[in-house]
């Protein structure tokens, strides 16, 4: 259709030189009148040409217009399919759609535990410091030290007053934590780790009364419950600001960069501390970085490198190694024991290279002589069983297992126990897979 | 049939030995014919392996190096850790699932769909149990976003400290998210979205990980999202569904999603005030601090990418994002910042989304310091070390979007240091 208007003005054109030679070729001797006919007629029929090509132009300038219109148009779609139909956010939904049921009160009341800082959520109950220690030893001790020290890398929860400002800051409940509803909040939803959700309520009151004592927050006949829960002063409740990145950084840093001779020289003050071994089995070990020297190193200016130093000794780059994942044992028991000692592994390693950890490595465990692991500080009770000559047997550990305290009376272990028999009988095979 | 086209095996190992030394005299330089393409090789005579050999592929063998790695000192348990993308060895932008970093608060967990409720209490009209396929009932939408820690380059405030790229700037990955926005759950509670509210989100782990958010951003571009690069969430990023807030610190990144409760004041929960807090340098704290702020690094040449190839054409590629929006430019220096020049981007930056630069060079062996410079969309500039320091000190952890300086010795090696 849009090409058509164009077709016409060539196809014009040839009509006028056909009559033109008609013209050339006519009889002189022909009546005048004829030849006037003729010449009104070619004068018409040009005007008829002259109009048509003119009409033909028109159409044409109006095609190319609507040619560009066609176009605009479909640009437009174009840009209307991209912004509504393929990348259109989902529909806004007016009301609602009606999914999902009604929570029952029974179990927002399970799930909805969490303390506000102002003290709402608590529940009924209440510790004082003395029971406090008693629970704490026996559920948190064995990671956060007897005295809320910390054991290895696991959190301090006491202590660290006057070190906000230093370079390491030792943050702890006593000198960081600004409200109390977060301790007990913690404590009481995901405390013991790997027995979270076990403490009651007179539990956690009777475990935060003792942090806080060791904080020395509050004095040792102190208790705590809804009633004394907002007259303790926490020590850095006034130590935070809200976010002011806006001000102090932003509206400095939203300026144009420095692209040329920003600066006038360029050293390296500062190497790497480790070097990152990537060993085949996974993980990585780091190793200290024994080139740290900068003093061979050149500086650099806007002429490039002060001198080319010889290679410098090549730090260890993990060479691509090329291992096969390790095969899955197919035994349904070794696999079923595999994840039940997920709920052990908190504590516990077992397998290659396995290390103490809060709780001993237990390589080798079945058959050996009770409290013997090398190297571990075990609680009396075992200490006793260890000099009594009592060894693990898969009885003694099932038993063991299904109530550890109740078994061992005295253990530091935090463990409320298996209750599934599978479970124990999946342990205990998994657990006799690995020898010393 | 002629005995040169028989496949030799021996062939086949010394073909192998030239590739994994991958020294400057490649092919090109060869004196002697490659034996990799004038002797028959058993991979093209003998027949590969049938479909369904894996029926979920794992990457070919030769990059199994190319995985997520941890410190093991960092962190007192593996179940309480974090380990880091290998994004030295990635290119483009979008992480796969399976070499997306790690981080648990107390160990990922087995929650499977059946068994999957979430709940919407609190200041709600009607508080509601959702199911994973009433979930699915939900208009929902794709978007691609980083998702970052807070703690991403946290060992370097000290100095340069680790020696990879992987260790210093891993804790990040960028997937395609499929969800429903928040806010479409909220509205079908019939919740309070007045802007003094907040929406707290927990998990379904040991930890619960409660996190407080304001409204603002609750109905802004938070998802709640069961689908990642198209396949369903892995178990460690939360599966089957886990909170997606866009921009926004990763702890933020709610796994395991079983309940949204709308409050009235934020929570001061143990991840909004013990952790995830920068501690300035006179002792104060900044809370709130949600938003991670413009960022970049060079990904290669980095340690674990070392320049293997001498003198001549070299490709810089790097990442950079912002939490603020789209990344509009990256600038990089060869010279410890004297000099900058601007990369090319990949593509144009999406919002809140891992943008990739090349620099393509010719180098002439000579050391280099390099650096990238991110600037996002709305005119920040990325920071060196000395300006963040300068306003924040040295005492905190989390939030250190500074700008990494790898020096690259005339051997192509390159190290993490600190520039003056």
């Amino acid at each position: 259709m849009s090409k058509s208007p164009n077709l016409l003005l060539p196809a014009l054109g040839g009509t006028a030189l056909v009559l033109g030679v008609a013209f050339g070729v006519m009889n002189r001797d022909y009546a005048a009148d004829k030849i006037d006919t003729l010449e009104t007629r070619v004068e018409q029929v040009n005007a008829q040409a002259s109009a048509a090509a003119d009409k033909a132009k028109a159409e044409a300038t109006r095609a190319a217009e609507l040619e560009a219109k066609v176009a605009e148009i479909q640009a437009n779609a174009q840009a209307q399919l991209l912004n509504a139909s393929a990348t259109q956010p989902a529909p806004k939904t007016d009301g609602r759609l009606g999914l999902g049921r009604a929570a029952l009160p029974e179990e927002i009341a399970a799930w909805d535990v969490d303390v506000l800082p102002d003290g709402r959520g608590l529940p009924e109950g209440s510790g004082d410091v003395w029971t406090g220690e008693e629970v704490y030893v026996e559920n948190c001790a064995s990671c956060h030290g007897d005295f809320a020290e910390g054991v290895d890398n696991w959190p301090v929860l006491a202590g660290g007053f006057d070190t906000l400002g230093d370079k390491d800051p030792v943050k702890t409940v006593g000198s960081y934590w600004p409200y109390l509803s977060t301790v007990w909040d913690y404590v009481h939803r995901s405390m013991p780790f790997g027995a979270a959700g076990t403490l009651t309520p007179d539990d956690t009151y009777a475990i935060v009364a003792y942090i806080l004592y060791s904080n020395d927050l509050v004095d040792d006949d102190f208790v705590l419950s809804r009633d004394t829960f907002l007259n303790v002063p926490m020590h850095n409740a006034d130590g935070f600001i809200v976010d002011d990145r806006a001000e102090q950084e932003y509206a400095e840093w939203r300026t144009e960069p420095c692209m040329e001779n920003c600066k006038e020289e360029v050293a390296v003050t500062m190497r790497s501390v480790f070097l990152v071994e990537t060993p085949p089995e996974g993980g990585s070990n780091s190793v200290m970085n024994h080139a740290r020297t900068v003093d061979d190193l050149p500086t650099f200016s806007a002429a490039g490198p002060s001198f080319i130093p010889e290679a410098a000794p090549q730090p260890a780059t993990p060479a691509p190694t090329v291992t096969k994942a390790a095969v899955s044992d197919g035994d349904a028991l070794l696999e079923q024991g595999k994840k039940v000692f997920r709920k052990c592994s908190a504590c516990h390693a077992v397998g290659d290279g396995a290390k103490h950890k809060s709780g001993p490595q237990l390589n080798g465990v079945m058959g050996r002589a009770m409290g013997s692991a090398n190297g571990f500080k075990y609680s009396d009770v075992f200490q006793e069983a260890n000099a009594e000559g009592r060894t693990w047997t898969a009885e003694e550990l099932a038993a063991f297992l299904a109530k550890p305290k109740a078994y061992m009376k005295g253990t530091k272990m935090a463990f409320a126990g298996l209750k599934k028999e599978e479970d124990l009988t999946a342990i205990t095979a998994y657990l006799e897979s690995f020898t010393e | 049939m002629d005995d040169t086209f028989k496949p030799s095996r021996r062939a086949f190992l010394r073909g192998s030995a030239a590739v994994a030394a991958g020294t400057v005299a490649g092919a090109a330089t060869a004196n002697s014919p490659d034996p990799l393409i004038t002797e028959l090789q058993d991979w093209a005579s003998y027949t590969g392996v049938g479909v369904d050999e894996t029926p979920y592929g794992m990457p070919i063998s030769f990059e199994s190096h190319v995985v997520r790695r941890n410190v093991e000192w960092l962190t007192a348990s593996p179940i309480s850790s974090i380990n880091f993308t290998p994004i030295h060895a990635l290119d483009g932008t979008i992480t796969p699932q399976g070499c997306a970093f790690e981080r648990h608060h107390s160990g990922a967990i087995e929650l499977s769909k059946p068994d999957y409720r979430l709940m919407i209490n609190g200041l709600v009209d009607q508080p509601l149990v959702f199911t994973y396929d009433d979930l699915m009932r939900f208009p929902r939408e794709n978007h691609v976003y980083f998702c970052e820690c807070a703690a991403n380059t946290g060992m370097e405030w000290a100095g340069a400290q680790l020696n990879g790229v992987q260790f210093t700037h891993g804790m990040i990955h960028n997937m395609e998210y499929t969800g429903v926005p928040l806010r479409t759950l909220l509205q079908e509670a019939g919740a309070d979205i007045s802007p003094d509210k907040w929406v707290y989100v927990e998990g379904a782990d040991a930890s619960s990980n409660g996190r407080s958010i304001p409204m603002e951003k609750a109905l802004d571009d938070v998802l709640v999202a069961f689908k990642a690069n198209g396949e369903a969430l892995r178990m460690e990023h939360g599966y089957p569904v886990r909170l997606v807030v866009p921009g926004w610190e990763g702890n933020m990144w709610v796994k395991w999603l079983r309940r949204i409760e709308v409050t009235d004041m934020a929570v001061e929960s143990r991840e909004e005030t013990s952790k995830y807090t920068d501690v300035l340098e006179d002792g104060t704290a900044r809370k709130w601090t949600w938003e991670m702020d413009a960022k970049s690094v060079i990904t290669s040449p980095s340690p674990q990418m070392p320049i293997t190839h001498g003198k001549g054409p070299l490709v810089i590629s790097g990442l950079a994002w912002s939490g603020h929006g789209k990344i509009t430019r990256v600038d990089v220096s060869k010279d410890g910042g004297i000099t900058w020049e601007t990369a090319r981007l990949g593509k144009q930056g999406d919002t809140k989304a891992l943008t990739r630069f090349y620099l393509d060079m010719d180098w002439d062996g000579a050391p280099m310091l390099l650096q990238s410079r991110a600037m996002d969309d709305t005119g920040y500039v990325q920071p060196t070390k000395a300006q963040l320091r300068e306003k924040r000190g040295e005492n905190s952890v989390y939030h250190n979007n500074c700008i990494q300086t790898w020096y690259v010795n005339a051997e192509g090696i390159a190290e993490n240091v600190e520039v003056s």
